[in-house]
């Protein structure tokens, strides 16, 4: 099979999935949204005040054990880290804080696009204008260094911490909690969450899915490959919102879980793009990583969840009202930071080069 | 003359932009060893480097590969 064919089939399945879990219960057009469910894993832990976005989402657990299990068995399972994790917990931190100011991660925007919430739209205009700027810091000399080999043990941790979730998850401790109103208590059930989590890592884990990776391969190489999967998921979703779950509504108003002020939807996308083109990959790939030993990766992920619980403590996140003020002045603050990041994080062989 | 990318330990898109330059400052052709450690990264560069009319030659079951591109 041709890897074009691979990762489209994988995109249609991911799609599938994601309608899947629609229709069993999660919240609308959000049968997958890494930003959300970490953001939903911050309220189950307590992280943060905000009591309808509380929930331990077994579709993040199952997708860490999937890629993890995966890239154990193809052997590429591998504990490195030392690339700048401080830096990367940073842009984790205002990516999520540029995705909670849209309300979801690049995969939560394709499913918001495929049921014809048009904010998406403005919100893919951000995000490739993100990923374009993220290009121009690229091209200039980015990077964040290489990552070192780690001792086995670095690696296994952040898999090992999915799996006390897990436990977690079935053993409903007192302290994990749980909403009972709002997007936090709407959900599938566990195990099918679980599954459709699995499957999404052993999938974005063998074909190396991610989401603002395809515009970025795009517009560096005329690569076409990762697009393809980001295709294939928006016309799976798509065809399934007008034929199956009858959720094709198309418009600016009243969309579910979303907002109509374009100028933060496209910021908001453009600070979460910007921060993940410079991370390496969007939220979803940063999970894969993470789960085939990146601790690097891992660091960002703490990053994003720890920049949901600030969010909704400090009154940042957005809501289908709109995003607060404070939220605009983080969004802006986000993309300021995060562009000093790109400008400055150059290795010195690339400034020597550019003053010869 | 055989010349040297070392992308061990780098995310995409670097080791790729890495192959792409040393490609462009060859003129074109010649032959390009490429130590990666990623399944990733290895992907990403044969695609590249096959796209180009390069011959792609793996060596390594992981998580470390050599790639030989040769045109």
């Amino acid at each position: 099979m041709s890897d074009k064919v691979r990762i489209g089939v994988a995109g249609v399945v991911v799609g599938v999935l994601a309608l899947l879990l629609m229709k069993f219960g999660n919240p609308p057009n959000m049968g997958f949204c890494i930003a959300c469910f970490l953001r939903d894993i911050a309220g189950a832990l307590g992280l943060d005040h905000a009591t309808k976005v509380q929930y331990l989402r077994p579709e993040i657990v199952g997708l860490v054990l999937g890629a993890w299990l995966t890239a154990l068995f193809t052997r590429e399972f591998r504990p490195v880290g030392g690339a700048a994790p401080w830096t990367r917990f940073t842009l984790g931190f205002f990516a999520m804080i540029g995705f909670l100011a849209f309300l979801g991660c690049p995969l939560r925007m394709v499913l918001r696009l495929a049921a014809g919430d048009l904010n998406a739209l403005v919100g893919l205009a951000g995000l490739i204008a993100g990923v374009i700027t993220g290009i121009f810091f690229i091209n200039r000399g980015y990077s964040l260094g290489r990552a070192q080999p780690q001792g086995r043990v670095g690696g296994y941790l952040f898999p090992g911490m999915m799996l006390i979730l897990l436990i977690f998850i079935f053993a409903k401790p007192s302290f994990i909690l749980q909403s009972k109103t709002g997007p936090g208590s709407m959900h599938a059930p566990v195990l099918l969450s679980l599954t459709a989590g699995l499957i999404l890592g052993f999938l974005a884990q063998r074909v190396r899915l991610c989401m603002v990776g395809g515009f970025r391969d795009y517009f560096f190489f005329r690569e076409t490959y990762l697009l393809t999967g980001f295709f294939a998921i928006l016309i799976t979703a798509f065809l399934g919102n007008i034929f199956w779950l009858h959720t094709f509504k198309l418009g600016f108003a009243g969309q579910p879980i979303a907002h109509t002020e374009a100028l933060w939807n496209f910021l908001g996308m453009t600070l979460g793009g910007l921060a993940s083109v410079l991370l390496g990959g969007c939220p979803l790939r940063q999970l894969v990583a993470a789960a085939e030993g990146n601790t690097d990766a891992a660091t960002a992920v703490v990053g994003m969840i720890v920049g949901a619980a600030i969010a909704h403590n400090f009154n940042l996140a957005a809501s289908p009202q709109g995003l607060p003020p404070n939220g605009q002045f983080a969004v802006v603050f986000g993309l300021v930071v995060t562009a000093l990041i790109g400008w400055l994080s150059r290795p010195i062989a690339a400034r020597r080069q550019a003053q010869a | 003359m055989e010349s040297l990318v070392d992308a061990r330990g780098l995310l995409c898109p670097e080791p790729v932009l890495m192959v792409k330059r040393e490609m462009e400052r060859l003129g074109g052709k010649g032959r390009i060893k490429v130590l990666v450690d990623s399944g990733a990264s290895k992907e990403n560069i044969s695609r590249l480097a096959r796209s180009r009319g390069w011959a792609v030659t793996v060596q390594g079951e992981g998580p470390e590969y050599t790639l030989l591109l040769e045109k």
